[in-house]
């Protein structure tokens, strides 16, 4: 839990050239790791490589639910139509734009949330904590339908309360235009996913020692000089985490769209149009191609994190 | 590795683990109604797939299993709300060979589809000229396919023409000729009312657009039954062109609210009930919807009274307009198990007098002629006349396979009705439907 100060370079070491020599009690360690760890790396594999390798099969034929008969291989003409396509690139700016407007947002208030709840006194912590997790445990299709119903033109209530602000009036249709209905497709996002945030930085502001805390306390530091040098530097990697676990998340949204606007105003999620075409359209092979794609988007997203912000996965658990 | 003495412990525990592990199995999947399925005691059931409606339909399933003495029993199950997903679930199903679908109950634009994909049993013959007997027109064009019989029809759905009374008279209107569309604009402009029409991108917007179109006297598709790449769109004509002018002029001018672009027809019935329109083309639902409003003592009875109704507006004055079609055929499905039982089922389902207590308890309306001119309906219904007359004229919409990519590609480019525009709506819509039918393009 202390490893955070360890200065670099004291990594254990690592024998100069061959495989490295196991104990026999490292052996068995390895054994028991993998008997611990084989089942469900099984699962995983049969769950989701499964799928992701027979939807990159399926991509590259021309390929109907209705008519299966004439199926035929195309290679990867379904990608060409994809990427030629503005629908595409309108809907991967649209998923861009929300994915950066609620990340960003989530990263502020979830660290507020995390600071009240970390210091909050005792007795408070327990409700406090519940209070501040229970939009996350709300499935999500429930608070789309809620901020649907809150919004409404005729059975919302925020009209009647809001019509007084600048630009707003009884009469404001919150999914006929595109403002309008991403943000209300944000704000639910935010209220939904921010508490999940909060609890990763929770974690990590739990890693931070007091000590240093006390030392910069002694040296005179203010208390946002002791957020700025002492607690966000110490943290950064569950910072960096929350932050990637949430892009990908974010990056993925449908059940909001579906619900709320099912995509009209120009609200369309790379996940969206891939429903649209594999479900709605039933053609499959462009479908499975836009999910593809989808697939390569988010794994970009986690290699650039990786390199780019040095995200050491294992380090936000405590195990550096 | 366990000790020997262990070992033998274990396997003399075994073989008892394992029986009441079989037993506990065979519990199990008979509870999940697995070996309930075909089971060789007890007469078949039939599962019916129903959209959801007031209840008619799990009444009308009761009594045609006492009906059947026991040779069958009919069971329904719920599909989801809206006609896009009831298609999507029962595609899915179909696309796997389920046999556990007996009897569905279709949107029309979607059957073409489905015959198509051969996931539908044919129609016996015998079953076919029993249940089209006395039967209105569009119904029957609506269950066929390649000219032939591929669903039965069950109800049949028309929108009329709905106004406030006082209104229409005040603005001069001889309501009891048809009007057309510009009289109506006009009046609603001169009154400083509303016409509620469904402008949200949705199966409404389609219905809307195909009813304006087929008025004018032109159609969506040219050749709908041409394979895909083949198909040739009508959207770009005069009819087209006027189709969007409409709906253009009623959008610049504000007559349908604030909300249009989402207003659908539960938005479009609040918004004529409210009085903030006096004008509103809508299914027949609304009548005992504002029945039951005025019982509830949420809308005034006064209102009520004032509702007056008549033929769907024409586009070209003089030329009489196809009203949208709707409503529910019956099919069953290819890969059921009890084909025989089911069509009986389907006759025993779309008996007049069925239709007659669906069409009073649910409000939605007959395929049987003679039902129009049954006393209890017209007293429950006194537009019923009206009703058969619009169901006479309507026109369908689109009758493809691909009717799916046609709708969703007309209401991505006339959505929202605000940007419509005689010039570009038409023919972008021509473009996105031939470029996604052909594959070029994504949806």
């Amino acid at each position: 839990m202390t490893t955070t100060t360890l200065p670099p370079g004291s990594e254990k070491e690592v024998p100069a050239r061959g495989r490295p020599r196991l104990t026999d009690r490292a052996k068995a360690e390895y054994r028991l790791g993998w008997m611990l760890a084989g089942p469900a790396f099984a699962v995983m594999l049969l769950v989701t490589a499964y799928p992701i390798l027979q939807a990159v099969y399926d991509s590259m034929f021309d390929y109907r639910l209705t008519d299966p008969d004439s199926r035929s291989f195309v290679f990867l003409g379904n990608y060409w139509v994809i990427l030629t396509d503005p629908i595409w690139w309108k809907a991967v700016g649209v998923t861009v734009l929300i994915t950066a407007i609620t990340v960003v947002v989530e990263l502020i208030l979830g660290f507020a949330l995390a600071l009240v709840m970390a210091k909050a006194i005792r007795s408070v912590r327990p409700i406090l904590r519940t209070a501040i997790l229970i939009p996350y445990a709300i499935i999500t299709v429930v608070s789309a339908f809620a901020w649907q119903y809150m919004f409404a033109i005729d059975s919302g209530f925020i009209n009647t309360w809001f019509g007084w602000l600048p630009g707003l009036s009884s009469e404001t249709d919150w999914f006929g235009d595109f403002g309008h209905a991403v943000t209300v497709i944000c704000l639910s996002e935010i209220w939904k996913t921010t508490p999940f945030i909060s609890l990763l930085l929770l974690a990590g502001l739990a890693q931070v020692p007091e000590s240093l805390q006390e030392a910069a306390k002694v040296d005179g530091a203010t208390w946002m000089q002791r957020l700025w040098r002492v607690t966000v530097p110490n943290m950064k990697a569950a910072i960096m985490v929350a932050v990637l676990f949430r892009t990908l998340d974010a990056f993925r949204i449908f059940d909001n769209i579906f619900i709320m606007t099912q995509g009209t105003a120009g609200t369309e999620s790379v996940s969206f149009l891939a429903y649209r075409q594999t479900i709605s359209r039933l053609e499959i092979g462009l479908g499975s191609a836009v999910s593809v794609l989808l697939f390569l988007c988010v794994v970009l997203i986690s290699v650039t994190f990786i390199k780019l912000f040095k995200v050491d996965l294992a380090q936000a658990r405590g195990e550096g | 590795m366990p000790s020997g003495r262990s070992s033998v412990k274990r396997n003399r525990g075994e073989p008892r683990r394992r029986r009441l592990l079989g037993v506990a199995l065979v519990a199990v999947l008979s509870s999940t109604g697995l070996a309930a399925c075909g089971s060789d005691s007890g007469p078949p059931t039939l599962t019916w797939y129903i959209n959801p409606d007031a209840g008619g339909q799990e009444q009308i399933a009761k009594s045609c299993t006492d009906a059947a003495g026991g040779k069958y029993k009919i069971e329904t199950s719920l599909l989801p709300r809206d006609a896009a997903s009831q298609r999507e679930q029962l595609v899915r199903r179909l696309a796997a060979n389920d046999d556990s679908i007996d009897i569905m109950s279709l949107d029309p634009p979607f059957i073409p589809e489905f015959a198509e994909a051969g996931f539908l049993a044919p129609v016996p013959p015998g079953v076919a000229s029993a249940t089209t007997q006395d039967v209105v027109q569009s119904a029957i064009d609506g269950s066929t396919w390649k000219d032939e019989l591929v669903a039965v029809p069950f109800w049949a759905n028309t929108q009329l023409l709905w106004y406030r009374k006082s209104v229409a008279e005040k603005a001069g209107l001889d309501m009891t000729k048809p009007v057309t569309w510009q009289q109506l604009i006009d009046a609603a402009e001169a009154q400083k009312t509303g016409i509620a029409v469904q402008g949200i991108r949705a199966e409404s917007l389609t219905v809307w657009v195909n009813a304006l179109i087929a008025s004018a006297g032109g159609k969506i598709l040219e050749n709908p039954d041409a394979p895909a790449d083949q198909v040739k769109l009508g959207l770009d004509s005069d009819a087209g062109k006027k189709a969007a002018s409409i709906i253009q002029e009623i959008a610049q001018k504000r007559l349908s609210g604030p909300a249009f672009s989402t207003e659908n027809e539960d938005a479009s019935r609040a918004f004529f009930e409210s009085g903030d329109a006096s004008f509103m083309v809508n299914w027949p639902f609304v009548y005992p919807a504002a029945l039951d409003s005025a019982k509830a003592g949420t809308l005034d009875q006064s209102i009520v009274d004032d509702y007056g109704w008549g033929q769907y507006p024409e586009v070209n004055g003089g030329e009489a307009s196809k009203p949208p079609y709707g409503g529910i055929n019956l099919t069953v499905g290819a890969f059921t198990q009890h084909e025989g039982f089911a069509w009986q089922a389907v006759q025993c389902i779309v008996k007049p007098e069925n239709q007659k207590m669906y069409f009073i308890t649910n409000g939605n309306p007959a395929v049987s002629r003679s039902v129009y001119s049954d006393p209890e309906v017209l007293k429950a219904f006194p537009m019923a006349p009206a009703i058969q007359q619009s169901l006479e004229a309507a026109a369908p919409r689109p009758q493809t396979p691909y009717y799916n990519e046609v709708s969703q590609g007309l209401q991505r480019t006339w959505s929202p009705p605000t940007s419509v525009n005689p010039d570009r709506s038409p023919e972008k819509a021509t473009d996105l439907i031939t470029g996604v039918l052909q594959k070029k393009e994504l949806l």
